[in-house]
């Protein structure tokens, strides 16, 4: 029985021949990400910044324009109303009340009263300011604590920190990436974002362990090459690998955003953002920086 | 070489076996389960808040006001005890934790710390600071234990109230120093269930103070031993009342309440009865002021001050403020379920709607079933006989993941859903690796058993450290997330795990005893 679907096993690409494009392409990526990031600032969920959110489901799209005249007229603050997902599922956002946690809750009570009776709540939710920052130390930290503990296992591992400290470059890379894939598209950023961004770090670090791995096997197999020569025989070696993992996830996410639901698809807009620029950086970025870091091996002519 | 043995294979094929087995369970209630033989397997997973509805309240007790409390029954302490034995003082007074005193006379000052010695508490310090000043202080484990009492006491109390508005299995649990995680699935009425937990319920019995609140604004001040109260109701005639500052009753007293119709007049009273010991003070109470007015405050705002028409020896009695049935309902559970030892705080609340559960509950097992269909089919074109080997691993990877899930008596949520959707598509990766390794072995010229036998080989280590470093992420992730979160975290860890024994376990073992049945000459990858 033979594959119906063959893809080429013997790739040949010169990966080190754009090593200088693709390097700039990430600088500008990431410069890109970094200023967004400043210039428009993440759209922080209520997680983080603290606030009320009401997930409403009207039986008839409600005209927005009035039902901000009406939640105006509370004056609760800043507020933000949009369509989620369809025209009659409403999302209302409105800031921290000053005032203890009863005015939140005086607060919901408000928008509830001002709002037909047959609506369906779907989700209310209410995060204190000091939790929000709460969870904005314990998400940096769970970021944080990954890499390292990533960087110090790979680097035992591959017995060189050249390779530890490239893979780690190279997940550093796509989280921050990521982090201004929300800033541009201002996918709102909370914890399920957090979330994106480990499993991203996981899912790019693991490409890179596998081409690593083979540049691993080579240095100890392959004496004729040069040091750059073989990375670029490991990477095309694990190429179609690396292609046929990306696929089948990217298949699952897109299952995901098709019928997954509204609520998770934020998350899962970043999740197929990050398997592609982390399958990106497992290929032409994790490897040339091993070299650059200078990782000395004995065949390295 | 390719040799795997029966044991092995026994193993292989019990674990799959059981992981079938314990997903059985889910797909009953839990009535029926109860009518399984004892031998089965009997766990099932949970569904997370968000897919069943209901809301996650976390709270934050004010452990702090019970120490200052303490602190201020220290002031009282001092001062009684001091005047009692005629030692001159000044500067008594507490700033939030413990207090402080300044005696007049050095001579008195050994006498003084002897009396307090006795008097104070074990646990509170008494040191010695310049100028005749003794610092009161608490220890710390002193400190950590009142905090763990009250906000022991809190959980308590908290529990009582959830359990008064029929809530099917509600979860209260202590988080850190001085909060508390509820979870209450299914809720109906979110609303009341918090306006419940929130309050402090403290049921005091004043005597309300002859002179009227004019009268006291004509003089200017108000008589001595009392203070101004505000009405419950802020549309009632009478505002605000005088209140003698003495508290001659506490709500702790109480046996029972209920919420019930007065007959003659057709309002809402809560009935309550008062303990042995509490139904004497009430008696002594209402003989010795028959005619004067009670003044029944609820959270330091009145809700009632009746007049006291003659003595009341049964321990009975009426609250009848101006209430609608719900709150008369729910000052009848207030009062049963006791006060609060510290005010709480809702720092953060998540609420989702039964309709959201069930529409993700769907649209998750929709992303599933497609996502997995097309993943199996794409293995299948690409790698043909061995996609459906490696197809084989994974839905038993599912089985295995769900399985897990119930052995643990795990969470399942939205995301964790997700999660296993995602780990339907990563998990394929070990196959992936060992089969394009097999291929790499085929090309070089290899024979087929010898190139599946080195391709197993080279590629477990690949499999392991490519597989351990995204399980640091999924674990850290457990760490730190909260709730949906962290439920993503279990699934995507499990479905790390499984996925590493489906391929290098099972799919192995099928392609083994394919290649001796069938002794292929060539394979096509």
């Amino acid at each position: 029985m033979k594959p119906i679907l063959n893809i080429s096993q013997n790739f040949n690409f010169n990966f080190f021949s754009i090593r200088n494009i693709s390097f700039v392409f990430s600088i500008i990526l990431i410069l890109l990400s970094i200023v967004f990031v400043l210039k428009k600032n993440l759209n922080f969920g209520i997680d983080f910044i603290g606030g009320i959110m009401i997930d409403a489901k009207f039986t008839s799209p409600p005209d927005l324009d009035i039902l901000r005249a009406d939640i105006n007229n509370l004056s609760l603050g800043n507020y933000e109303i949009q369509e989620f997902g369809s025209p009659d599922n409403i999302l209302i956002k409105i800031e921290k009340q000053p005032g203890d946690e009863s005015k939140q809750l005086e607060a919901i009570k408000k928008v509830k009263e001002i709002l037909p009776e047959n609506v369906d709540y779907r989700r209310i939710e209410y995060v204190g300011p000091k939790v929000g920052k709460e969870l904005k130390v314990m998400g940096f930290k769970a970021v944080f604590f990954s890499l390292l503990a990533m960087f110090i296992y790979i680097w035992f591992r591959f017995d060189g920190w050249q390779f530890g400290l490239g893979a780690v470059i190279a997940v550093i890379h796509d989280v921050i990436t990521t982090v201004g894939f929300f800033a541009i598209t201002q996918i709102e950023f909370n914890l399920a974002s957090i979330a994106a961004i480990l499993t991203i770090a996981g899912y790019s670090i693991n490409d890179t362990v596998v081409v690593f791995d083979r540049i691993r096997e080579n240095i100890t197999k392959v004496n004729d090459l040069s040091f750059i020569k073989l990375l670029n025989k490991s990477i095309n070696e694990t190429l179609s690998r690396t292609i046929m993992t990306s696929l089948t996830t990217l298949i699952a996410l897109m299952a995901l955003i098709v019928l997954g639901g509204q609520v998770i698809s934020g998350f899962i807009i970043a999740m197929i953002w990050g398997v592609l620029i982390g399958t990106y950086s497992s290929i032409f970025i994790a490897a040339s920086l091993i070299s650059l870091l200078g990782y000395k091996s004995k065949n390295n002519k | 070489m390719l040799i795997y043995s029966n044991w092995k294979i026994i193993f292989v094929f019990s674990i799959c076996l059981l992981s079938i087995i314990f997903v059985i369970p889910n797909f009953y209630g839990k009535s029926e389960i109860t009518s399984f033989p004892a031998f089965f397997p009997k766990n099932q997973f949970n569904l997370g808040l968000d897919l069943q509805g209901g809301s996650h309240l976390l709270l934050e007790v004010d452990v702090n006001s019970v120490i200052k409390e303490k602190s201020n029954d220290i002031v009282d302490d001092v001062r009684v005890s001091l005047r009692q034995e005629k030692i001159k003082y000044k500067n008594l007074g507490s700033k939030g934790i413990g207090a402080t005193v300044t005696i007049r006379e050095k001579e008195e000052l050994n006498e003084a710390i002897k009396i307090l010695r006795k008097k104070l508490d074990k646990e509170i310090n008494i040191e010695k600071a310049e100028d005749l000043k003794l610092n009161f202080t608490f220890s710390e484990q002193k400190i950590l234990e009142l905090n763990n009492r009250t906000v022991e006491q809190s959980i308590e109390v908290i529990r009582k109230r959830v359990d008064e508005t029929g809530t099917r299995e509600p979860n209260i649990q202590k988080q850190g120093d001085d909060r508390i995680v509820v979870q209450l699935p299914g809720l109906k009425d979110p609303e009341r269930v918090k306006s419940l937990i929130g309050r402090t319920a403290k049921l005091n019995f004043h005597l309300l103070d002859p002179t009227t609140v004019e009268l006291a604004k004509q003089r200017g001040k108000l008589p001595p031993g009392t203070y101004k109260v505000a009405n419950a109701d802020p549309t009632a005639y009478e505002k605000e009342f005088i209140v003698k500052k003495r508290v001659l009753l506490s709500g702790d007293r109480l046996k029972d309440a209920a919420a019930t119709v007065e007959p003659q007049s057709g309002r809402y009273v809560v009935a309550f009865e008062f303990d042995n010991r509490g139904a004497k003070k009430f008696a002594k109470i209402t003989t010795e002021n028959t005619f004067q007015r009670l003044a029944i405050l609820l959270d330091n705002s009145v809700i009632s001050a009746p007049q006291i028409k003659e003595p009341i020896t049964g321990g009975q009695g009426n609250i009848s403020g101006n209430f609608s049935p719900e709150a008369a309902n729910d000052l009848a559970v207030l009062l049963r379920a006791g006060s609060l030892p510290a005010p709480i705080k809702i720092l953060e609340e998540r609420t989702v709607g039964p309709s959201l559960g069930l529409d993700s509950i769907e649209s998750g097992k929709k992303a599933l079933i497609v996502g997995l269909l097309l993943v199996i089919l794409f293995m299948f074109l690409k790698y043909s006989l061995f996609g459906i080997f490696a197809n084989i691993a994974i839905i038993f990877n599912l089985f295995l993941i769900v399985s897990t899930l119930s052995l643990i008596e795990g969470t399942l949520t939205m995301p964790g859903i997700a999660g296993i959707v995602l780990t339907v598509g990563m998990a394929v990766d070990a196959n992936v690796l060992v089969f394009e390794r097999i291929k790499e072995e085929l090309l070089s010229g290899r024979s087929p058993i010898n190139s599946i036998d080195l391709g197993y080989k080279q590629a477990f280590k690949t499999i392991l450290d490519a597989n351990i470093t995204t399980l640091i992420a999924a674990l850290l992730l457990f760490n730190f997330g909260s709730g949906p979160v962290k439920g993503f975290a279990v699934t995507l860890s499990i479905g790390i795990i499984s996925s590493m024994f489906t391929a290098l376990m099972l799919t192995k073992l099928l392609v083994i005893l394919w290649v001796k049945k069938i002794k292929p000459e060539r394979i096509h990858l």
